[in-house]
Parts: C-alpha cells; structure tokens; sequence
C-alpha cells in the first residue's frame, strides 16, 4: 500500500445495541481505484459503508477523507464534503421524474449550471436515461434503477463513491454493463471507488483491492488479484 | 363525460400558476354566488368550514407531503385564536394585520413544535404533537388572568364596515349582516392559502418534502438537508393552522379552552384523510362534510321520527361510517376518485386529437400511461 489514500478508514467500532457489528475496522480506499469490500452476509459490509456516509453512530475510530477527518460528521456534510454513497435497495423516488431523482441534492440549491454540466455527464454515461429524463421513476427497470441512483450520487460530484450491492438482483449483463461505467469513472475521471459485494467473484473482477470482512473484523486486504488467488480465503469466505 | 373533462383539462394554461390561479378565480365566483344565494345560518356554517379548511389544507401538506403526523393541530389553531383575540382586543390593530401576526405567532410556535418533531417518526411524533394538543389548553386555564381562564377570551370581532354592506346591496340587492361579513373574511383567506399552498406543493420544496416522505434514507445521501425541511413543512403547515385560529377567533368571538380539544385535531385529521392524504381539494371537500354532514344527518334523523337526542347522536355514527367505508373503498380518498375521473381517457377519438405535450412535464405519470398519443 503506497501513496495517500483516498478515503481511510482506521480501527472502526460500531455496534447495535449489544451486538458488534464493526469490531476495529480498518481500511483504505486508494486514490483512482476500486477498493472491494467482500464478505458473507452479516459480516459488517453494509455497516461500515453506513458509518462511513454517517448513517450509523460510531462509536470509536476515524473517518478521513484525505487530510479531513469526517468521523461523526452528519449525513449531509459527509456528502457535500465528497463521499457519495449509493444505497442498497436502489432508493428512488418513484413520483418524481428521473432528472428530478439525479437533481435531489440540489433541487433546492443555487448551483445550476455547474449541475447542469454534470446532468449531461451522467447522461453521457447512462443514455438509457437521458431518454427518459422527463418520465416518471416509477417506470424505470431495475437495472435503469440502479443507474438511477449512480447518477444521483455522481450528481454530488464526489471523490469517493461507495456502491453497496449495486449487482444485487440484476442480470449479469446489466452489472456488467455497469461495473463498465463504474471502470471508465475510475480510469478516466480519477474517481475513487469502494465497492460492498457478496458477490466476490464478479466484484473482484473489476476491483483493483479487496478487503474481505468476517464478523466485523477484517480478516485480509490485499491486491485483487492476491486475494482471487488465495484458494483457503476463498472457501472459506468467499463462496467461490 | 370522461371525454368533456380530458377537454377542460386540455384547455387550462400550462403553468402551474396560471392553472392554480384561474382555478381560484373560478372559485371565488363560485363562493360569492354561494354566500348570496344561501341564507345568515349557511353563510355561519360555511364561515365554519373556511377555517376549518384553512387548518385542513396546511395539515395535508404537513402529513401527506412530508408524512408527518400531527395530532397537534387543534392546539396550534388555540394559538393563534387566542393571539388574534388579543391584538383585536387592544382596539388598535386592524383585524387584516391581526390575522398576519396570529399566523407568524403560531409558525414560531410551529418552530419549536417542528423542531422536536423533526426528531420523531410515526407514533413518537403522534405522542409528542398529543402532549401539545392536551398541554396548550391547560395553559390558557393556568394564566387565567390573561387568557380568561376556563370561560375564555371574548374577542372584539370587527364588524362589517358601510362599504361592504353598500356593495353587496349594489351587485346583489342583500342585506350585509356580520355572518356573511364573517364568510367572506373567512372564504377570501381560505382561497389565499389554497392558492400559496398549490404553488408550494408543485414547487421544488413540494418535490422534495415528497422525496424525504418517500424514502429518507435516499434523500440524505443526496444531500437533501432533512432536519431543515422537515422544520419547513412543520412551519408552514403551523401558520396555516393559526391563521385558521384568527378566523375561528372571528367567527366565534370567543377563544375558549374546550374550542380547542383534542377532538379538533383528530377531526382535522379525519377531515384531510377522507379527503385524500395530500390533495388541497381533498382538504376541502373533507372540511365541507365535517361542517354539512352531522346537520344533515340529524335533519334526516328527525324526519325518520327519532326524538331529537337519538338524532343527534345518529351523526357521529354516520361520520364513522362514511370514515370507516372510505377508507375501505378509496383509500385515495374523495380526491383520489375525483382525479381517477380527471385523468381517464376519453373512449373514443383520441386518435383525432392533437399530441398534448405541455402536459407531459407536469404529471408523466398519468398522463404517459394513459395516452398513447401523447408521446412525441
């Protein structure tokens, strides 16, 4: 691991009640690449992507965004500061018409025309959904969904993105397809990427590291294709 | 008939504001010709539903906008009923900047009361909005010397002035009495806040108060700044119910505690509810069967032979059931089936009929599903 990372993520602690969900969590999303974060169900992915956009409390550790420490920081100072997270279970507003879903940040702001560069940039990327810019979300398919709520976050003009499940439930072509765009963000736009999956394989594919997390800890990090090639961590966490 | 209304709906203009604009035109003509054809008992009754209405319409923007609930609404129309008695009592203030002070009274208080409330989801919010419905009226018995304790507050309503008598006995040859003078105030303001909340809900606040109600969790990703909108909605939906108060404070003359109960505010939310959760129309409609429909079912009670106590009680039983079967039938409410009548396609020749296009960016929804031509 060299240079400065992106986004850092040091000894993270986070529970739920009595139960512990991150138990020390430490991670970095270098600058310009796809960081995966692989793991079974319930090992902490979700949370430690949710403590890190401020939707979960944390209770020990720091979040860095570069030099600026963002632990604690609410919602939405995280995401006007450049962390921009796609949910899982895609998040969109079904009455609003799609543009107005990718405008959500900033339907009440003054930045017009900086976003207005930035809606056609997403267009650019997603052209299914300049076609229906003007129709209502509740028309979209799951996979135009899920691009939906890429573009939404993309609309922040974040340095850090983070995906939690974008695969889930969708055709292999589709995630393909946008695991495509997620690439050209990243080697293109220097965009920084930390990518939740439990879908190691495909995920690991397109990643240039991998953490993988067990019960809230991190049991390795490596390069993706180390940890592609790691017969014991793939059986043993990884289903494949 | 279906066909008629797809014709109107072609020919209203196709901004927002001119659309809501001429749709309060049309029913200004509509109130004055009904407060000149009906008699000082109607004109009272339907002073009644003005306010009742006013509180209405900023609830559903509060509740089915943003999906907050508030059981609170009775005790902040207390707020500003008892604010306008107090200003119209001092005998200097004109009774018009009266009810623009009980309003921006109540919208602090609505500061306050939204500030906790931005807090609390579902039945926490219901909890804590119920204190305030219990609590404000305890208050005005507690200071008694100020707020005139459990007898109330008389309030010096203004009475109507020469000119207003002189003018409705110049266009429609009546006498002006305070109940119509009341009716007016009361209907001329209830037809502002209709046309202020139309605009709002269609604006870029209504867009993103329906976001937050729909999926929060989205919406604070995006940067959406919650806490403040919620505030927002709770604000604007406050002053709307203490301007409500300053007209009841007219209408009433008397600002007492047992006016304000926490039956008003569940009625104010039944009202909204039957109406159909968020529709403007649908708070009116809601407001005009809470005043007309327990009247009217006590009339008929009475002509069935009951004695006049078993008819009494005969109205909330009606109200129940119209409650209950609403919900059952059209969990829309009555907007829901009126805009289902709005929005249906003509049978025949739509084939003939030019693309509408200016409406596509208004409701894609409806509009995109149900006319097959109407995409270019």
């Amino acid at each position: 691991m060299t240079e400065t990372a992106a986004l850092e993520v040091r000894d993270l602690t986070a529970s739920y009640g009595p139960v512990t969900a991150l138990d020390g969590v430490t991670i970095r999303a270098e600058r310009g690449r796809i960081t995966a974060v692989l793991g079974a169900n319930g090992a902490g992915k979700t949370t430690l992507l949710r403590s890190v956009s401020g939707l979960v409390p944390t209770s020990s550790g720091q979040v860095l965004l570069g030099d600026r420490e963002l632990t604690r920081a609410s919602a939405e100072t995280i995401a006007r500061a450049g962390i921009a997270q796609v949910p899982e279970g895609r998040g969109v507003i079904t009455e609003l018409t799609v543009e107005e879903n990718l405008r959500l940040g900033d339907l009440l702001g003054t930045a017009r025309r900086r976003q207005r560069h930035r809606l056609e940039q997403v267009y650019a990327l997603f052209p299914v959904l300049a076609e229906r810019r003007r129709r209502d979300a509740h028309s979209l398919s799951g996979g135009e969904r899920q691009m939906l709520v890429i573009g939404r976050a993309l609309l922040c003009a974040p340095e850090v993105l983070l995906l939690d499940e974008p695969s889930l439930g969708l055709a292999p072509q589709i995630v393909a397809q946008i695991f495509g765009v997620l690439r050209e963000l990243v080697d293109h736009d220097g965009m920084t990427v930390l990518l939740v999956e439990q879908n190691a394989r495909s995920a690991l594919s397109i990643a240039d590291a991998g953490f993988v997390l067990n019960l809230g800890r991190v049991v390795a990090g490596d390069s993706a294709a180390v940890l592609a090639a790691d017969d014991d961590l793939r059986h043993a966490y990884l289903g494949f | 008939m279906v066909s008629l209304v797809a014709g109107v709906r072609r020919r209203l203009p196709a901004s927002t504001l001119g659309r809501n604009l001429l749709l309060v035109l049309a029913a200004l003509v509509v109130v004055v010709l009904l407060l000149e054809l009906t008699d000082p008992f109607r004109n009272s009754q339907l002073a009644t539903m003005s306010y009742y209405a006013i509180a209405a319409a900023g609830l559903t923007v509060l509740t089915g906008l943003n999906g907050q609930i508030s059981l609170g609404h009775g005790a902040l129309m207390a707020v500003g009923a008892y604010a306008m008695g107090l200003l119209l009592n001092t005998g200097v203030v004109p009774f018009p900047l009266a009810m623009l002070a009980a309003a921006a009274v109540t919208a602090v208080v609505g500061v306050v009361v939204g500030a906790a409330a931005a807090r609390l989801h579902g039945p926490y919010l219901a909890g804590a909005t119920l204190a305030l419905a219990i609590g404000v009226p305890g208050l005005a018995i507690h200071f008694d010397g100020v707020f005139g304790g459990e007898q109330g507050l008389q309030i010096s309503s203004p009475r109507p002035p020469d000119w207003f008598a002189d003018v409705i006995y110049f266009l429609f040859a009546n006498e002006a009495g305070s109940a119509k003078y009341f009716a007016y105030i009361g209907w001329l303001t209830l037809l502002a806040v209709l046309l202020l909340l139309s605009n709002l809900v269609a604006s870029r606040y209504g867009r993103v108060w329906r976001a937050i109600r729909d999926d929060e969790v989205a919406a604070e990703l995006a940067g959406v700044p919650l806490g403040r909108l919620r505030v927002l909605a709770f604000v604007v939906s406050a002053a709307c119910a203490g301007l409500a108060g300053a007209v009841l404070g007219i209408v009433v003359r008397l600002a007492a505690p047992s006016g304000f109960t926490i039956v008003l505010s569940l009625s104010l939310l039944t009202a909204v509810v039957v109406g159909g959760l968020g529709s403007l129309g649908g708070a009116l409609l809601g407001s005009a069967l809470l005043v007309f429909l327990p009247p009217a079912v006590t009339g008929l009670g009475m002509q069935a032979g009951l004695t006049g106590v078993q008819a009494a009680q005969l109205a909330p039983l009606a109200y129940g059931v119209v409650l209950v079967t609403v919900m059952l039938l059209a969990p829309g409410g009555a907007m829901g089936i009126a805009r289902a009548l709005w929005h249906a396609r003509p049978r025949r020749r739509f084939a003939q009929q030019p693309a509408n296009t200016h409406r596509m960016d208004e409701e894609p929804s409806t509009t995109d599903a149900t006319e097959p031509g109407g995409r270019t």
